[in-house]
């Protein structure tokens, strides 16, 4: 039988021992009128042959150009990384309840939890969340929390923050009376006006902070969090992990640094693979750390003094607080966080500053070729990282798109439904797994894809 | 003697990743080529000095985190009994298929066209979910267990909401549920209300009628329950709750148990959720990622969280908000945790129609085994008149009185003995308990191995109480101090120049 080991003589040893005849008797608590024939819209079993020819056949097909970024991004991922966070000891452990018996796991994610802290700039870090957009929501209820001195659950929502954040932060707080009041950002930079921000804006909990925003537009975050600070609110940082290696980490943001950082882990060694499983990361400062939600690991001594690592300050979980916890939140993204954790091990800060340096230098090239296309402009003028937009005319973006993917190529993501004010644009991301190859191939195929549906048009 | 011989052998090898860092060393194979470092980012959002990270060799790195890896026990090193957790071994078939590179390089946002194999997986990963809960339509897309209750909870509040029915302010639960149900509860804005549970693991039904009423949203319950046993009445309890107008939560946590032989759909319940990183066999990972999809009955579906997987015979593609306006919105930035779906597939089409009631039958048939064999070595049974589920429960509360050796000690001992423990101190109704769940792919020799390591420690117990209280002595930690953890908080490294 598929992954049971009973022998015959094992069933009869152990229903004798039981003292029942039947696997059935063991049913017998269960109402008969409940209980169900066959399952007859599942199929049958397939043995491990059978299922990899199919599995095989499904992940065949075209491996088109990727240009798409819009919070998921293509990055090299070192071989080591998934060979060790697949061997049975990561893949196959749970939560590390027992932590003598977990001291792999546990170590792993104080190691990971340093690592964090050193790329935000901040004090602590917890073992993760389960992505991007649920992890900012975590941070504004956390910050809601922690503000002391603002009664208030309002929160200020640039819209500028990836549309889709912006959704799961909706449906994760509106049912505890959080609600999300956006900012808008200059149409001409695509960033927001700090100087336009109001100077009386009320009781506020905390502002988010996108470093980049959805455009790949840079913010002044500095001057955006001295602002949030003057008037008594938290700042949420929710930035992209490889462009810390660049960029100012949000703790040193202004004169005294954001308040919770957050954000999605995927760009750290972790395979796009349809949309997940990726991990959020959250980092704070002591101060708060008991308002933060999620697994925490700390070391201290055995029974013998010698160093050792165990979950702490669950004082804060629902295992323990049930209704009066931080979060429902239970587990961590622990194997994606195994290799996130090899991932910056491998490459250390210098090698994450070549990845970060390289996705901007290749985003810079592509955005330049792309400009000199007729029809094809630049949307924003402010310096992005490693993703910019284009505005199209004479044609629509789904047109463009459709028909870059009959070329091989997937030209990026259609802002056109989230951000109709944009008119026809795209956002276009080039990490350092595109050559300068890839970079002429894209312009190549925009420039004939524009000329052809413009002639069309004409 | 030999423990100690090790440790001072490899105490060198022990260290943090960045005590084995030196400034200088990088690893230019997994880098990319330098590239001109012109940039128009102005100064003032640039960093100022590199974050410190680790600066270590490939090997050096694939050494320490294999080293790690060795000091966890794991369901492909040890027997891993964790009650309600369903530590069941993970196929690698599994893990290779979703591996592939065809669903590893797929753009969450790519145009479903280039994605109709990973979509088409997704697809009857729905379908065959439903039938095995008996509920009308299933969203994959939770990413664990607690999100498919916050996902179950908001669309019970989202039903009443919409039919203007807006007084309902609270949920039912039982003392024995997971944490996460009453924290779930509050975090969809509902307070809590807890019924006991009767002597013999059934819900005191006399206790809900007491609460149940105009004001109730739903209860949430867990069947067979967390202590380890079908709900018999559970017909009964679905009337009432829903001639009050409340609707019934189902937590699929124990779903392994009645797998192909009774469904929570037909119980009654209106939404649930699974886990598949139990039920479904998905690794646990060191405590993540799962995966939680929700199902749910006729009159939930137009609230069930997208995007969801719709085929119309010719394509499939993503449902998304505009396809289902009343739905409760987006729970995660893409479509869930893809990956673990697929291995859940995998996991679902290896077994097949006739492998389903398999794992209940065999799952059960090891519970009740162990159950009858521990009570013949004298253990206490919680609920000695009923028949084991997946899972069951033994109370050491007389050893904790008598012998002065608690279910902590006995689970860090059993360790020693090379078994992972069982869940103790869960639920918090029994005293002293252990949860012992030891799930179908276990053989009947692996099982006799941990009874007698229960036997055995009981009679450790019996003569040197001391040395099973201060156990474990063979593992890479003995007994942590968790309250200096928590006291002198050390959750980053630091160097002895930083530290100082």
């Amino acid at each position: 039988m598929p992954f049971i080991p009973h022998t015959e003589t094992d069933v009869k040893q152990m229903l004798a021992s039981i003292g029942v005849n039947d696997i059935e008797d063991l049913f017998d608590e269960i109402p008969a009128e409940l209980r169900i024939g066959s399952l007859d819209k599942v199929p049958p079993g397939l043995n491990e042959m059978e299922m990899s020819r199919l599995m095989h056949e499904r992940a065949s097909g075209p491996q088109p150009l990727c240009f798409i970024g819009a919070g998921a991004y293509e990055h090299h991922i070192p071989a080591a990384i998934w060979e060790i966070v697949t061997r049975g000891e990561f893949y196959s452990a749970y939560t590390p309840y027992q932590a003598e018996a977990s001291q792999g796991t546990l170590q792993l994610i104080y190691e990971y939890q340093t690592m964090m802290v050193h790329l935000t700039g901040m004090e602590a870090s917890n073992a993760s969340l389960y992505d991007g957009a649920s992890g900012l929501a975590e941070a504004v209820l956390m910050a809601v929390r922690a503000n002391r001195k603002s009664k208030s659950k309002r929160i200020l929502m640039p819209a500028a923050v990836n549309p889709t954040y912006r959704s799961v932060v909706q449906t994760i707080v509106e049912n505890q009376g959080v609600t999300l009041e956006l900012i808008d950002y200059q149409l001409d930079a695509g960033c927001i006006d700090v100087a336009s921000l109001p100077a009386e804006p009320g009781d506020v909990a905390a502002l988010v902070i996108p470093q980049p925003n959805f455009f790949g537009v840079l913010e002044e975050v500095n001057a955006l969090t001295d602002w949030a600070h003057a008037h008594g609110m938290l700042v949420i940082a929710v930035v992209n992990p490889t462009s810390l290696a660049l960029l100012t980490p949000p703790g040193e943001w202004g004169e005294l640094g954001a308040d919770v950082v957050c954000g999605e882990g995927q760009p750290l060694g972790v395979p796009l693979a349809g949309g997940g499983p990726y991990f959020g990361f959250m980092c704070c400062n002591l101060k708060h750390v008991r308002q933060m939600p999620g697994r925490i690991v700390g070391r201290t001594v055995d029974a013998d003094g010698k160093p050792g690592f165990t979950l702490t300050l669950q004082a804060r979980e629902q295992h323990i607080r049930r209704s009066k916890a931080t979060s429902n939140i239970c587990t961590n993204q622990g194997l994606v966080v195994a290799a996130a954790t090899i991932y910056m091990t491998l490459l250390g800060a210098q090698g994450l500053n070549k990845v970060a340096n390289s996705s901007h230098q290749n985003t810079q090239k592509l955005a330049a070729q792309l400009n000199a296309i007729e029809g094809v402009t630049m949307a924003f003028s402010s310096p992005t990282f490693h993703e910019f937009v284009i505005k199209l005319e004479g044609v629509t973006a789904a047109d463009v798109l459709n028909t870059l993917m009959a070329d091989g190529v997937l030209g990026g993501f259609n802002l056109s439904v989230d951000y109709p004010v944009l008119g026809e644009a795209i956002l276009v991301c080039a990490t350092e797994t595109k050559t300068a190859a890839d970079i002429t191939a894209y312009r190549d195929a925009l420039s004939r894809v524009m000329s052809k549906l413009k002639g069309g048009a004409a | 003697m030999s423990n100690e011989m090790n440790s001072n052998l490899t105490s060198h090898q022990d260290g943090v990743i960045f005590e084995k860092s030196h400034r200088g060393r990088t690893n230019d194979c997994q880098s990319p080529r330098e590239s001109s470092t012109s940039s128009v980012i102005p100064i003032s959002l640039l960093r100022e000095s590199p974050p410190m990270l680790p600066e270590v060799s490939e090997m050096q790195a694939v050494r320490h985190f294999t080293r790690l890896s060795q000091k966890n026990f794991s369901i492909d090193t040890h027997f891993y009994p964790l009650g309600s957790c369903t530590m069941k071994y993970n196929p690698r078939a599994c893990n290779t298929l979703a591996m592939l590179p065809g669903f590893l390089n797929y753009h969450p946002l790519a145009p479903v066209e280039t994605g109709q194999g990973f979509m088409s997986c997704m697809y009857e990963l729905q379908e065959i979910l439903k039938e095995v809960t008996g509920m009308k339509e299933v969203s994959l897309t939770p990413m664990a267990g607690a999100q498919g209750e916050f996902a179950g909870m908001a669309m019970i509040r989202a039903y009443h909401d919409a039919r203007g029915d807006t007084a309902r302010c609270e949920v039912i639960c039982p003392d024995a549920a997971h944490g996460t149900n009453p924290a779930t509860a509050v975090m969809c804005g509902y307070k809590v209300k807890e019924i006991p549970t009767k002597a013999d693991g059934d819900i005191d039904i006399e206790a809900l009628k007491e609460v149940v009423g105009p004001q109730t949203a739903g209860i949430m319950l867990t069947n067979p329950s967390t202590v380890g046993v079908f709900e018999r009445r559970i017909t009964e309890i679905a009337k009432i709750v829903h001639d009050a107008g409340g609707l019934l939560y189902y937590d699929g946590a124990n779903l392994n148990a009645i797998l192909g032989k009774v469904r929570p759909g037909d119980m009654g319940f209106d939404v649930i959720h699974m886990n598949l990183h139990k039920t479904f066999s998905t690794p646990h990972g060191g405590g993540g990622p799962g995966a939680g999809p929700v199902g749910v009955s006729e009159r939930l579906i137009p609230f069930l969280p997208v995007p969801m997987v719709g085929y119309d015979g010719e394509q499939y593609r993503w449902l998304t908000k505009k396809d289902c306006p009343q739905s409760i919105g987006q729970l995660s930035a893409f479509a869930g945790n893809g990956g673990v779906l697929m291995r859940a597939y995998i996991y679902a089409r290896l077994l097949g129609s006739e492998g389903m009631p398999r794992i209940a039958e065999y799952s059960v048939l090891n519970a009740n085994y162990m159950m009858a064999e521990l009570q013949k070595k004298g253990f206490d049974l919680a609920f000695p008149s009923r028949r084991a589920t997946h899972e069951f429960i033994v109370t050491l509360k007389r050893q904790a009185k008598t012998l002065d050796v608690s279910a902590m000690d006995f689970a860090k001992r059993l360790l020693d003995y090379g078994y992972h423990a069982p869940t103790t101190y869960f639920p918090l109704l029994v005293p002293e308990c252990f949860l012992i769940e030891p799930t179908e792919t276990e053989d009947k020799d692996t099982l006799d191995g941990f009874i007698d390591a229960m036997a055995k420690i009981q009679a450790e117990a019996e003569t040197q109480a001391d040395m099973v209280k201060a156990a474990p002595y063979t593992l890479p930690s003995r007994r942590l101090d968790d309250v200096r953890a928590a006291r002198e908080l050390d959750i980053v490294w630091k160097s002895s120049e930083q530290a100082s």
